[in-house]
């Protein structure tokens, strides 16, 4: 559906390639398609105008850069604006000299402020922080079950009291926090409309009671152009100190964080990207600008890359493929490896959506088959998966029969396997053996 | 309206006009701004104006400019366009597109429960929303019964729960974790002995990239239709109206995977315009069926286009 920003420039400035700088009509021709981009995404239109005529006077006389087209060019300039915007290096948590520090989140009905609260407990925690949660939401049914339950699912502990009233339970699990140690206290509360005085007027109690040192808005990625006002407000009444960014997981282009940035001024500190506790992330702003421009996480997925594959062992792969001794074990340790990036459609979602990669995350990859895989091998005898040459006709029989998989299955893996190894072996030739070739600048 | 013909009911043009209070004031006070007096003709500044009013609502891009285009073209050459005029023409256009969403059908051939699927993306009010659709369907004298099929989120079922208790449904429940599709059987079957007119299925929040989550909805469906030949006889998709584009993916998705029968469109009592929805209409054809407009079982109103557009504009 949507068109990357770049391809849309590609497109429109095909016809003015070759010039050294960015002239007026490049711009003319660009501001209409960053325009639109930005309204799909779900910027406020308000703060689209605001960029784009800012963007226009940088643009303007810009060197290209020798490796670039005035498109790319023009890209590379919003991207960088929009991660100046968006506060650049990631923000951190402010956590007061003396404990217990407390983080009230706040936010619309539905934007996950009872999930994150549980997430961020989980995050604290393996800080080395020692969190405890409350649930003020006495309003939605079970809500103060929902989190009990997330408590108790990440054993970590919640404030529980017979009062109903949310200033008062904020204020017993405060004192309770600093009479047993806890060094963080994060306080879940009601959703509510921005224009709810008399609950805005409670959270305004709650914060003052607590003198909180963070109140986290809690914003769901999927907002449209009404972010502007809910966060505005919410700044007003309770001063927020930043912001967590829910529901990343899905398609939504973000935009909104871009509005909420620009209307409350404070930094977007945590994004969540999917139901699982785990599925917090620090925010970074480059990756979420590339996200609005529909440019791919590519660094995510290569900081998952780094995080999971060992530079020794890749360093041994290689030499293995150069001296044409990769093994069926070597094969099997790949797809370990590779699974451990995580579920595989949230790998390829991460890719950008342009050039040869388009498409690839609507890809689905059944998990099942990896196992599969992997049973086959491991029903392999340590000979036959050293010497895959040895495998014959009854020894693949067998190996269906321990896997549980049909044999043509096996052939089909075996038949991967022996291309694999062939690609490597003339990519290694390709450019292992000589030094990499020099960059365009 | 197929359930409830809520209109003859006194007061509801007043209740929906103070629900969309804030939205309307907002936005007839720009048009109003921007068009100037009644009788004085529009400029191009104004017509770009116009624009940002549809974008500001999240009518999204592309519905906007054919809007604005649509008007633009009516009105060239024509020197005496006045804002009255235009006005008119954009309340014209508004009512084509929801008025083309389609009505709903009267579903099913009697045969009990009827089954109401209510599904969404994570945090648009579904179980809220069950609640007010029981009340709604009892005070038309129905009897009604909850599956509680979400059995994902912690305290999900807690929460129908308390639902059941306030409205006087039972709830057909199984542990958290348990399989969504075993608790619809379950809940088939009970409100089949029970002679249940209105079986309303929670489901657990989903993003609709979710390939397998989606798919578990698909089995639900199965599920339903294997016992009972017209079911699910509706299946209402939940959008919150503070969604910007992202809406019309959702709706498209869910469309899909799992055949939608209405929208749902929640929140409205606050400051958002919920204009996704005509980029909905306008490219789905989905009938937009109720509106939620505040916190209280009485908060659930059919929605209707034309009083929609008039309260709008």
């Amino acid at each position: 559906m949507f068109e990357s920003l770049s391809e849309r420039l590609q497109k429109t400035l095909r016809n003015l390639k070759g010039e050294g700088r960015v002239s007026e009509r490049h711009v003319q021709e660009s501001m209409r398609e960053i325009r639109m981009a930005l309204l799909e995404a779900d910027v406020n239109f308000k703060v689209v105008k605001e960029f784009v005529a800012g963007l226009k006077t940088k643009a303007l006389g810009e060197e290209v850069l020798k490796s670039l087209t005035p498109g790319q060019q023009i890209v590379k300039l919003v991207r960088d604006e929009l991660v100046e915007l968006l506060g650049k290096e990631p923000s951190e948590l402010e956590f007061k000299k003396v404990p217990p520090t407390a983080v009230v989140l706040v936010g619309l009905q539905g934007s996950g402020k009872t999930t994150s609260t549980g997430k961020l407990a989980r995050w604290l925690s393996l800080q080395g922080r020692r969190p405890l949660m409350v649930s003020t939401d006495v309003y939605r049914p079970a809500a103060l079950d929902q989190l009990r339950i997330i408590g108790e699912a990440l054993q970590l502990p919640v404030f529980e009291s017979e009062s109903r009233d949310p200033v008062q339970l904020a204020r017993e699990a405060f004192t309770h926090s600093r009479n047993m140690g806890f060094d963080v206290l994060l306080v879940d509360t009601a959703g509510r409309l921005h224009i709810d005085d008399a609950l805005m007027t409670e959270l305004e109690q709650i914060r003052h009671e607590l003198s909180a040192e963070e109140v986290l808005l809690v914003a769901d990625a999927m907002t449209g152009q009404d972010a502007v006002n809910s966060a505005a407000e919410f700044n007003r009444r309770i001063h927020l100190s930043g912001v967590i960014l829910t529901k990343l997981d899905g398609d939504a282009r973000g935009g909104a964080a871009l509005s909420i940035r620009e209307v409350t001024g404070t930094p977007i500190k945590f994004i969540g990207v999917g139901e699982k506790y785990e599925a917090l992330e620090v925010f970074h702003p480059d990756r979420l600008a590339g996200r609005i421009l529909g440019m791919g996480d590519v660094l995510t997925l290569i900081e998952k890359a780094e995080g999971v594959a060992d530079e020794e062992q890749a360093r041994v792969v290689l030499e293995k493929i150069r001296r044409d001794e990769f093994t069926l074990g070597d094969f099997r340790d790949q797809l370990r490896q590779i699974r451990k990036l995580g579920p595989l459609d949230q790998v390829l979602g991460m890719l950008p959506q342009i050039g040869p990669l388009r498409g690839l995350d609507k890809v689905r990859i059944d998990e099942k088959q990896f196992a599969h895989l992997e049973a086959i091998i491991n029903s392999m005898t340590p000979k036959e998966r050293a010497r895959y040459k040895v495998i014959n006709g009854s020894r693949r029989k067998r190996i269906a029969r321990g896997s549980g998989r049909p044999v043509s299955e096996v052939n089909r893996l075996l038949k991967q396997f022996i291309q694999t190894r062939k690609m490597m072996k003339s990519l290694s030739k390709g450019f292992l053996g000589k030094k990499f070739p020099k960059l365009g600048w | 309206m197929s359930l409830f013909n809520y209109r003859e009911k006194p007061g509801y043009f007043k209740r929906l006009k103070d629900a969309l209070k804030t939205t309307k004031e907002d936005l007839t006070y720009k048009i109003n701004e921007l068009t100037g007096s009644s009788e004085s003709p529009v400029t191009p500044e104004q017509i770009e104006e116009l624009e940002a009013i549809l974008l500001g609502a999240d009518v999204g891009v592309q519905t906007t400019l054919e809007i604005v285009g649509k008007i633009e073209d009516e009105t060239r050459g024509n020197r005496f366009v006045t804002s009255h005029q235009v006005k008119r023409l954009i309340r014209e256009e508004l009512h084509r597109i929801l008025d083309n969403s389609g009505s709903a059908e009267e579903s099913g051939n009697g045969e009990r429960p009827q089954v109401v699927f209510v599904v969404g993306v994570n945090g648009v009010g579904k179980t809220t929303t069950i609640g007010k659709l029981a009340h709604l369907y009892k005070s038309e004298g129905k009897s009604v019964s909850f599956s509680a099929s979400d059995t994902f989120r912690a305290a999900a079922i807690e929460q129908i729960c308390i639902w059941g208790e306030r409205t006087g449904c039972q709830v057909i429940r199984q542990e958290q974790g348990s399989d969504p599709a075993a608790v619809l059987f379950d809940a088939i079957a009970a409100s089949r002995a029970q002679n249940v007119d209105v079986l309303i299925v929670d489901t657990a929040g989903r993003i609709h990239t979710k390939h397998n989550l989606m798919q578990e909805l698909e089995k639900m469906r199965r599920v339903a239709a294997r016992e009972i030949e017209a079911a699910p006889h509706e299946i209402f998709l939940v959008l919150d109206a503070t969604t910007g584009q992202n809406g019309l993916i959702q709706a498209r998705e869910f469309l899909r995977s799992s055949g939608i029968t209405g929208l749902i469109v929640t929140k409205l009592d606050g400051t958002a315009k919920g204009g996704i929805i005509v980029a909905i209409t306008k490219e789905l054809s989905i009938p937009i069926r109720y509106i939620g407009v505040g916190e209280t079982v009485e908060d659930l109103l059919p929605f209707d286009p034309t009083v929609f557009v008039e309260t709008i504009l």
